[in-house]
């Protein structure tokens, strides 16, 4: 499996805050598309990173801990770089959306509280829907949408993204 | 039509002229109602979050009074079975939040939310408790945050933010979630608060609270082997009677000595005395720097939260800072040095109490410059919160004492060292003091009322025996950064500049007794009260004060001597704003490596270190390093003054500009890499 080296990438991305916050003219005003460009780049939105851009806006960190904190797509703790939705909207859930969730975390070793490998490949969420109930229970990798879902086909699906990582 | 013509509004069936008031709550005050509020402060943006203000409006249902302004024909109920229901049902949600162990709270009987509770007639709550605790913050000396008595009123953010111009909380998360704290979450000890508790006191509950030291104090006025001495702060003496019934403004000095003496204070003086001290030293340090034309403005900084903050912002400024030691800390010193040789006190029985108006006091006291083999000048500070507390645990009747003089001979301050409580005093102390000095003339008229007043900016001209002299005054560190932002762009040019943290000066401090809802004409009052002060005074000048006179004669010999150097001066650092991690950016693949943190700080920032950072990591490809140096960006390395500044390993470089790089590779970086080998 591909290790990431986050020394590596951070030295990159670095670099690129400062593009993302010269391109925005360095203006508070647009603070949320910065931060979604940042986390783009870091896939997620790293403490001393929103502090440099407090400095770089002249705001307070206060107020964009504040905003980072106040949209559900931000995060601040890393996330993997595959994201695996498990959808627990109505209709999956009545479909047995619990016993997939269960099966990809057991698999990927997740404990309690944990939704992000160690090795930073894999993020788990629930959505509450992803709008094809039709395919209930459904699985979405990254834009990819998978249905209907049992706990194998589950494993099937991460099993083969390993193997892809590991090739590239 | 016939209302709207005259421009009246109905409130609850009486007629309002309207004369301009900005929102509906005003309006209902000339109607003699006082509609229940938390969020809404007249010196603060107008919110409208806590929802405690709601009337009826006939023909737009429930409305915010602070946040509607009044139009004419309008026809409001204050008390209507809606509006009861509504504000009802607000307050309960609040408390379904809030803990509501109300007997053990540091606000007990002097809360906002339990008042409102029991003015609406809240005798049961229909919601269950929170089970999750959030932990207090009590990392810094001057305040203790409790996020689990936190209602989400934002008053604290916005005093922060609007006030100070500092804005170290915000709201954070949101939902069930949401939460007012400073960033990451962090305590207040890792971000830029500068202890003022101007959030403390507009907090509608204990979520933010004076740190207290009342314990402490108890512990040793009541152990017979200390001897404790008290000094009072200006602003002290026309507050505390608040708490006693008595109206804001009076003085009542020989009442405040009166109480600690009966809690057991052996010696109990006054800081408008070391006030004197601070007046003539800084006047004096004044004239040199206006002689030699040189650190030109002159800051004050008798204010902690101002210098903590200068120290963050404005390392090119610290020099400016006189660097004359604050009353508390002047007096603190005399305390330490010269009155335990008067009273023959060995220092390990002395205990040294000081009562301030202030919170960021308690900061102050506890500065490694003040504190000497373990031993601070300045043992514990009570805030006039505390020290009302005190005086009621002690069951003392406050309202009937007998005035008793404090001590001699370092007795009473001159009314030129009182005006200090009050924004523009400090000011009008060194211009008193100033006038005589330079043309050897009597000043007869005393009074600079130029200087006076509660504007945000204060600027008046002074001739010094030919030269004129410009000063300004400010208070609010909002008001304080756009000044100094003039001042660099050279929009204004000043000699010296009076800074305040709190509004109205120390009249308004943290630490004082809470004053709702009318604040702004209970500054006023205490204002007033300090004047009076001043011209109830018998000496009037800090020069005329016949206990300064004596601390010279038998102890410092002259105003800026080597003594007076080393026990009223001190000197200023450049300090983090916020504490964070470094950020990564290159890591060295091998184990013989050189690490490499250039500062992003926001003064190095500004000064282009990201430029250097760059070129850096550049320089290290062209030198065939680069997996051999770990670089990082780092937040501020105190030494702001000389930035940009770099850290090669444990070593700091100053004045680092990219042409410098080249030099470094060569001395300070390649020979590291060879060492190691």
């Amino acid at each position: 499996m591909e290790r990431l080296e986050p020394e590596v990438a951070l030295g990159r991305s670095f670099e690129k805050v400062n593009a993302i916050l010269e391109k925005h003219g360095y203006d508070s005003a647009n603070l949320i598309a910065i931060l979604q460009e940042i986390q783009e780049e870091y896939r997620y939105l790293p403490e001393e990173i929103l502090t440099y851009v407090a400095t770089a806006l002249r705001v307070s960190p206060a107020y964009v801990y504040g905003v980072a904190t106040f949209y559900a797509q931000f995060s601040l703790k890393p996330k993997g770089r595959h994201i695996i939705r498990v959808c627990d909207g109505t209709a999956c859930h009545v479909k047995g959306s619990e016993k997939v969730l269960r099966a990809v975390r057991e698999y990927l070793g997740l404990r309690e509280g944990e939704n992000t490998t160690p090795d930073l490949l894999f993020t788990v969420e629930t959505v509450a829907c992803i709008g094809a109930c039709a395919l209930a229970p459904v699985m979405a990798v990254d834009n990819e949408v998978f249905g209907p879902m049992d706990e194998e086909r589950a494993r099937q699906i991460i099993e083969e993204i390993e193997k892809r990582s590991e090739v590239s | 039509m016939r209302d709207a013509e005259k421009k009246v509004v109905i409130v609850d069936g009486q007629e309002i002229p309207l004369e301009g008031e900005k929102n509906i709550l005003e309006v209902a005050k000339k109607a003699d109602i006082d509609i229940p509020t938390f969020c809404y402060h007249s010196d603060l943006s107008v919110y409208g979050a806590c929802r405690m203000c709601l009337v009826e409006v006939e023909g737009r249902g429930l409305m915010p009074s602070c946040s509607t302004p009044p139009e004419p024909g309008m026809v409001i109920h204050t008390n209507t079975a809606r509006v009861l229901a509504a504000r009802k049902m607000i307050v309960e949600l609040y408390l379904a939040n809030h803990d509501r162990d109300c007997t053990v709270c540091e606000r007990n009987l002097n809360c906002r939310l339990q008042e409102m509770a029991s003015r609406m007639g809240i005798t049961r709550v229909r919601f269950g408790e929170r089970t999750e605790k959030d932990p207090k913050d009590d990392s810094t000396f001057a305040l203790v945050r409790d996020p689990n008595r936190c209602i989400l009123c934002g008053d604290c953010v916005r005093a922060c933010r609007e006030i100070e111009g500092i804005g170290i909380y915000d709201f954070t998360h949101r939902g069930a979630r949401a939460r007012v704290e400073p960033a990451f979450g962090k305590k207040l000890s890792e971000v830029e608060c500068v202890y003022c508790g101007q959030c403390a006191i507009r907090c509608p509950t204990a979520a933010l609270v004076v740190k207290s030291e009342v314990d402490a104090a108890w512990k040793a006025v009541l152990d017979p082997e200390k001897f404790v001495v008290a000094q009072i702060a200006p602003a002290v003496r026309v507050a505390i009677g608040e708490a006693f019934g008595l109206p804001p403004g009076e003085i009542t000095t020989g009442k405040i000595v009166a109480a600690l003496k009966k809690i057991g204070f052996d010696r109990v003086y006054d800081t408008s005395f070391s006030a004197d001290l601070v007046v003539i030293e800084e006047a004096e340090e004044f004239f040199r720097r206006l002689q030699s034309n040189s650190r030109l403005p002159q800051f004050t900084s008798c204010c902690p939260s101002w210098v903590v903050f200068a120290e963050r912002n404005y390392p090119f400024y610290l020099e400016h800072l006189s660097s004359v030691r604050s009353p508390q800390q002047v007096f603190g010193s005399v305390i330490r040095n010269f009155v335990s040789q008067m009273e023959d006190v060995p220092n390990e029985r002395l205990v040294s109490v000081s009562i301030m108006p202030c919170v960021a006091k308690k900061f102050e006291a506890r500065r490694a410059e003040y504190v000497h083999d373990g031993t601070p000048d300045v043992d514990i500070v009570l805030s006039a919160q505390e020290t009302i507390k005190m005086i009621k645990m002690a069951n003392i009747d406050f309202r009937e004492l007998d005035p008793i003089p404090f001590d001699t001979p370092l007795s009473a301050g001159s009314g030129a060292g009182v005006l200090f409580g009050v924004t523009g005093g400090v000011t009008e102390a060194v211009l008193r003091y100033a006038y005589e000095r330079l043309t050897g003339k009597e000043l007869r008229e005393v009074e600079f009322k130029t200087v006076r007043g509660f504007e945000s900016v204060r600027e008046a001209e002074v001739d010094f025996d030919g030269r004129p002299v410009r000063v300004a005054i400010v208070h609010g560190l909002a008001h304080a950064q756009r000044l100094i932002q003039e001042v660099r762009e050279g929009k204004r040019s000043y000699d010296f500049i009076e800074v305040m943290n709190c509004p109205g000066g120390c009249i308004g401090g943290g630490g004082m007794p809470l004053a709702y809802p009318d604040y702004q004409t209970v500054l006023k009052k205490r204002a007033e009260g300090l004047y009076n002060a001043d011209r109830l005074s018998p000496v009037r000048k800090a020069q005329d004060n016949p206990a300064v006179k004596l601390l010279y004669e038998r102890w410092l010999k002259h105003p800026g001597s080597e003594l007076a150097e080393r026990y009223l001066h001190t000197h200023y650092y450049s300090r983090r704003r916020i504490s964070n991690e470094v950020i990564r950016i290159q890591e060295a693949k091998s184990s013989r490596k050189v690490d490499v943190a250039v500062c992003v700080g926001t003064s190095c920032y500004l000064k282009g270190s990201y430029n250097i950072l760059q070129r850096l990591l550049k320089m290290a490809k062209e030198y065939g390093v680069e997996d051999r140096i770990s670089v990082g960006a780092t937040f501020c390395l105190e030494r702001c003054a000389k930035g940009p500044n770099i850290r090669i390993n444990e070593e700091i470089v100053s004045g680092v500009g990219e042409e410098h790089l080249k030099e470094i590779f060569e001395n300070l970086i390649l020979p590291r890499l060879q060492e190691v080998h």
